[in-house]
């Protein structure tokens, strides 16, 4: 053990080595002590997932890009064929189209009613325990399941908002003989699903509730840590409810809201299951993300290299993501 | 925000501006388990009956939760989810501890672009890489087995533990292993007795969160399996209980339901090691 001691300066090797210790003093155990060893062999389990199930499949999918495999054959390279062809496509352009939209309305919903129930949870009262843990719900259960009832919620026939929709309307709310709401006559409700507006308001919907948990509770994490002197001092000067939130609250949790918002980013432009259960990219291919068409073309239509071409459209906005990230990191000693 | 907003305002304020929206915000977050559990437990003839409310449960029956759990692989595929979310969240847990220790405490070459690279592959997402995946399971024979999900589900997990844990070791007091090592222990020994039982509820916040993300996966499960007694929840219920254009609510409902409580028995027991495996994960 005497020899790390150029390595640790703190270790001051001034007694004799006991019995006991001299004969684990291997060479295994020497190599071991040297941090520069031990940092490549504690990184190496890590390390070679992350070669084998990352690194070289994200090459491998970029090779695939510029080929035109189909399942069952090793493929051809094509160049950019399968980029120019995408881009000439109506349906990849809906599909780019729908992503850049549905990530910022849903992220932008979902950061703002985030905000708000994390301000209405910060507040003390009966059941605050209980009730936090039970607005984090639908971020915990398996989204596809929860999705399935999404779907069953919006049914064309079975439509339990257009039920509620339906009763609405036919009410006629009366009072003392004086109508205040007469009876509307039938209405059927909105196709939820079959057309594409109400599909894309209704796969953001059903985002917006899954994803927004996440926020409510990592901002009122961040709320936690807002100093209440600050309030206090605010109080002093005579400041309102929003005035406060606005110029205390908010500078205060912005470092941790921006990260917040740039990872649900990432979360929600690379959505799979959503659209998977909720429209299969229907009606008329009009709901489509980059994960559901490029899932289409490589799985259903077997063309492999579209498919992966069009997965790899993802990487400029996640590239855009992690610049922003690592700029706002503190973990890393980048500094 | 909390104690001095509350002085001095009236009860009708503070319901209007907050007991009303957290009650809405409350009900619209849990009304769908609410409507799992009652489609779960009508019968077909009330639920295909759009004249009557579908608020009341006239008949309740298990009929359909009979049906899942006895006509159905539904057994089959929780333990399936159960055995690939144990495996991978130990696989994820063993990388990461070792990673995110060398990480957060040693110096050596590199540790810094590494902690970069861990970073930028635990914000790729499954979307981007299931195509090329699909070749390297099938190079490794592993398609169509519950172990290509054990060794995929890695790729988000690893990362993921590593950055929470980079975070939470760098809160243990270096000074704790000095005297550890003073004392004669090995960088090894300092490790394992002392920075380790200290790190437990890091680690727990880490396993449960990764027990929970593994239980939700969905893409390369629909990618990488195919034979129905393989398959885990999400996916069975999604593949094998709609048969064609054919939806039956009941029983898909009820599996919903059934595949949602392990994940939220886990949750309820270890709320505050999620929400910490949760908010540190995001954390700078």
């Amino acid at each position: 053990m005497v020899e790390t001691t150029a390595t640790t300066p703190t270790r001051t090797p001034a007694r004799a080595l006991r019995p006991h210790e001299k004969s684990r003093t291997n060479w295994l155990t020497t190599q071991l002590e040297d941090e520069r060893v031990l940092g490549y062999v504690l990184l190496t389990p890590a390390f070679l997932l992350i070669i084998v199930f990352i690194a070289y499949p994200f090459a491998l999918g970029v090779w695939m890009a510029l080929t035109d495999k189909v399942v069952g054959s090793p493929g051809n390279f094509i160049g950019l064929a399968n980029f120019a062809k995408l881009l000439d496509s109506d349906i990849f352009r809906t599909a780019a189209w729908n992503t850049v939209f549905f990530t910022l309305t849903a992220t932008a919903i979902k950061a703002a009613l985030g905000m708000w129930l994390a301000v209405l949870l910060n507040r003390k009262f009966r059941l605050s325990r209980f009730t936090r843990a039970a607005v984090l719900l639908p971020f915990i259960v398996p989204t596809v399941l929860s999705t399935l009832v999404w779907l069953w919620m919006l049914d064309g026939t079975f439509s339990v908002f257009n039920w509620i929709l339906r009763w609405v309307w036919d009410l006629e709310i009366s009072v003392f003989g004086l109508v205040i709401k007469e009876d509307f006559g039938y209405i059927r409700g909105p196709n939820w699903l079959g057309e594409p507006a109400w599909a894309m308001g209704s796969i953001i919907m059903a985002n917006v509730w899954r994803g927004l948990p996440f926020f409510a509770i990592s901002f009122l994490a961040a709320l936690q840590t807002v100093p209440t002197e600050l309030y206090d001092a605010a109080d002093i000067d005579g400041a309102s409810g929003w005035r406060k939130f606005w110029h205390v609250t908010l500078p205060m949790i912005k470092p941790v809201a921006i990260v917040v918002v740039v990872f649900s980013f990432v979360v929600t432009f690379a959505d799979f299951q959503l659209v998977y259960v909720l429209t299969r990219g229907g009606p008329h291919n009009s709901t489509h993300l980059l994960a559901t068409l490029a899932y289409q073309l490589s799985m259903h239509s077997g063309n492999l290299g579209e498919g992966a071409a069009a997965a790899l459209f993802m990487v400029p906005l996640l590239f855009v993501v992690i610049v922003l990230q690592l700029t706002y990191l503190r973990r890393i000693g980048v500094d | 925000m909390s104690t001095s907003a509350l002085v001095g305002e009236t009860y009708r304020k503070r319901l209007i501006v907050f007991y009303i929206p957290l009650f809405l915000f409350v009900f619209a977050m849990l009304f769908p388990f609410f409507w799992m559990l009652i489609t779960s437990i009508k019968t077909d003839a009330e639920l295909y009956n759009r004249r009557i409310s579908p608020f009341l449960v006239r008949d309740p029956t298990f009929e359909h939760w009979r049906m899942l759990f006895q006509d159905t692989l539904f057994v089959q595929w929780t333990w399936n989810t159960l055995w690939v979310a144990i495996v991978s969240t130990g696989i994820s847990l063993f990388a990461g501890v070792l990673g995110g220790y060398a990480l957060a405490r040693l110096t050596f070459r590199g540790s810094t672009v590494f902690s970069i690279w861990i970073f930028i592959t635990y914000l790729v997402p499954p979307a981007l890489l299931f195509i090329p995946l699909t070749g390297v399971m099938a190079f490794f024979g592993l398609m169509d087995s519950r172990m290509s999900l054990m060794f995929s589900y890695p790729t988000f997990l690893v990362p993921f533990c590593v950055w929470l844990l980079i975070g939470y070791f760098q809160t243990i007091p270096k000074e704790l292993e000095e005297c550890a090592r003073i004392d004669g222990a090995t960088r090894i020994q300092a490790m394992v007795k002392i920075v380790l039982p200290l790190a437990v509820p890091g680690i727990l916040s880490a396993g449960i969160f990764a027990f929970t993300l593994s239980w939700n996966e969905f893409l390369y499960a629909l990618v990488f399996l195919s034979s129905p007694e393989n398959k885990t929840v999400p996916v069975g219920v999604t593949g094998e209980l709609i048969l064609g254009d054919v939806f039956f609510w009941g029983p898909l409902m009820a599996g919903a339901l059934f595949g949602s409580v392990p994940v939220a028995i886990v949750y309820s027991f270890f709320v505050e090691h999620y929400v910490s495996g949760m908010t540190g994960a995001v954390k700078g």
